[in-house]
């Protein structure tokens, strides 16, 4: 009974991981036949300072928007754990981001921080009427920061249920040692999370490879301005289907898979965990 | 600062904090209130802080779809509409919305029927053969599967579409969306089936019951909230889903809504209310479900990576 899944995500899945790679050593343009190009797409990839900097961007977005995205989910989960109306009422504001698209995010953006008509024409808030966007230096933050817009909730939510597993005998008993609020933060609260900050940090780090609905609308579909935000999944998708070099885009999209992989073997190794590690270690 | 935070939270929160056991964070608050007003106020600073940041753009959004194109460069961004008026919702519904809206029930629909039916067999199977070895590489391949970036195989899923017949038509946009929606969507019903007591099974094998009864009336109907959870969460995937829409297909009629409201911002170019109407129309079915399944959505979301 477990065969026609197999099938179907075999087909879909396993196949074209298989595929993508095959497809890398591949000549192809898309609509007409395939041949054989050896590894001349992967030296022209590898030997392209535009992959390095495509690379160098995944990076950047990646790390900055787990420094972004961690305190702040990890503060909101806090706020959300304990039950309460008003913090439920907070809590369905929260959700709201997770029911968009992302490409009603990405377009609901682009307007709001439209230099000329969005929200920078609020009396008091012309600070914010720049080419947020528009602008090399700025976009990359600001696309930084509109993924937290959207990623934000969730994180959140997986925080609070973390929070709300802690035995609260742990916090009880730290009372009664005479633990102040700090001390059982750091020694109860974050310990207790560890398997959540590293669930959410694994989802951010290699979920942040794969951002693309969101760069594609925000930038219109250029990864720019320039290459300014063309990070690997932009670069990927601009070099097949709109140059149409399937073998080349076939090589950067291996190196995602290779490296998202790679990323999440190391995230669960870093940090010692495995599945089988008791949460309540000391009670 | 923080004082003023603290005053205006505490009544609020005081009363209502329940001290359940599942909630441990307030902790022993009468032995030592001066840290937990500090906990609160930095806890509670930055969950108003977010809160505006979350809820101002959506505010403008819905505003800006009540504006008339005039009213759009005259008013102040963030004012309440001068003239609300509903002309922008009436240009996008004059289009082809009610098209897309229905390619997007189309796939919606098609996809989470499918995963969820191949799903549920798939985790029966797995449960019920728990020690075999087919068994266990299966689990192993969906668990995988979690690991693949949707991205990354794209150019080899379109290869494959084409050459199936498939490109350019709804069908192109389910198989490839059920897929993908598998590998989660097996976790939750195995984590889920694990739970059913083994007697229930065998009392039914006594009975002479064969595998595809006790899917469909005991493996089934017992999972029910699991399956709400996991097609409630598939379907939001499915419904804002826009890789797969916009690499295989082409025309304007296959398009799903998320691949809609950009063709809406060509076409509209310059009229932002229109296209924030669009932004807006496209979400309402995922607010009605939000609304209606508030606690499988959640449970959908966190299922998957939290326990």
């Amino acid at each position: 009974m477990a065969a026609p899944a197999l099938l179907l995500f075999g087909l879909f899945g396993l196949v074209p991981l298989i595929g993508v790679a095959a497809l890398s050593v591949a000549r192809w343009d898309g609509l007409g036949s395939i041949s054989w190009a050896g590894l001349t797409n992967w030296t022209s990839v590898l030997t392209d300072s535009a992959t390095w900097q495509s690379l160098w961007l995944t990076v950047k977005v990646m790390v900055v928007s787990w420094l972004v995205q961690t305190p702040i989910a990890l503060a909101l989960g806090l706020f959300q754990a304990p039950r309460g109306r008003l913090r439920a009422l907070f809590a369905v504001l929260f959700f709201l981001p997770l029911l968009l698209s992302a490409v009603a995010i990405g377009l609901t953006w682009q307007a709001l921080l439209d230099p000329s008509f969005g929200i920078g024409a609020t009396p008091g808030l012309h600070w914010l009427a720049k080419p947020l966007l528009g602008s090399p230096e700025l976009a990359l933050y600001t696309v930084i920061f509109v993924i937290a817009w959207q990623f934000v909730p969730f994180h959140a939510l997986l925080y609070q249920a973390g929070i709300r597993q802690i035995p609260t005998a742990l916090y009880e008993a730290a009372a009664l040692d005479g633990a102040g609020p700090v001390t059982r933060f750091l020694h109860i609260t974050l310990p207790q999370l560890k398997y959540t900050l590293v669930t959410s940090s694994t989802l951010m780090l290699v979920g942040s490879l794969t951002y693309f609905d969101l760069i594609f609308v925000l930038s219109g579909g250029t990864g720019g301005p320039g290459t300014a935000t063309r990070v690997l999944p932009l670069s990927m998708y601009i070099t097949g289907f709109q140059a149409h070099d399937m073998g080349r885009a076939s090589a950067v999209a291996t190196l995602l898979v290779v490296f998202g992989l790679g990323l999440s073997l190391l995230t669960t190794r870093l940090s010692g965990f495995t599945r089988m590690d008791s949460q309540q270690e000391g009670m | 600062m923080s004082t003023t935070v603290t005053k205006t939270r505490t009544p609020a929160t005081e009363g209502r904090t329940v001290p359940s056991h599942r909630a441990p964070a307030p902790g022993p608050v009468r032995k030592n209130p001066v840290p937990g007003i500090l906990r609160r106020a930095l806890t509670g600073g930055a969950a108003l802080s977010w809160t505006a940041i979350v809820v101002v753009p959506i505010y403008w959004l819905v505003v800006t779809s009540l504006r008339s194109k005039s009213d759009f460069t005259s008013d102040s961004p963030l004012a309440l509409p001068s003239h609300p008026t509903l002309d922008s919702y009436r240009t996008v519904l004059d289009g082809d919305f009610t098209t897309y809206l229905l390619n997007s029930v189309v796939v919606t629909a098609g996809t989470v029927v499918i995963a969820v039916a191949v799903a549920l067999m798939a985790a029966f199977s797995i449960v019920r053969n728990a020690g075999s070895r087919f068994s266990r590489v299966s689990f192993r391949v969906f668990l995988l599967g979690l690991a693949i970036p949707l991205q990354a195989v794209i150019i080899p899923v379109y290869l494959l579409i084409i050459r199936m017949h498939l490109y350019d038509s709804l069908l192109a946009i389910v198989l490839p969306s059920a897929a993908f929606a598998l590998p989660i969507t097996v976790m939750i019903l195995v984590s889920f089936l694990r739970d059913v007591p083994r007697s229930l099974f065998e009392a039914m094998i006594v009975d002479g019951a064969g595998d595809w009864r006790m899917l469909w009336s005991l493996a089934a109907p017992l999972a029910r909230p699991a399956l709400m959870t996991v097609a409630v969460y598939d379907g939001l995937q499915v419904w804002n889903g826009f890789l797969f829409p916009l690499i295989l297909t082409q025309s304007g009629n296959k398009a799903v809504l998320p691949l809609a409201l950009t063709l809406f911002k060509g076409q509209f170019g310059i009229d932002v209310p229109a296209t924030m109407a669009a932004v807006v129309l496209s979400t309402l079915p995922m607010l009605a479900l939000f609304i209606l399944a508030r606690r499988q959505l959640v449970a959908g979301l966190t299922a998957g990576f939290s326990k």
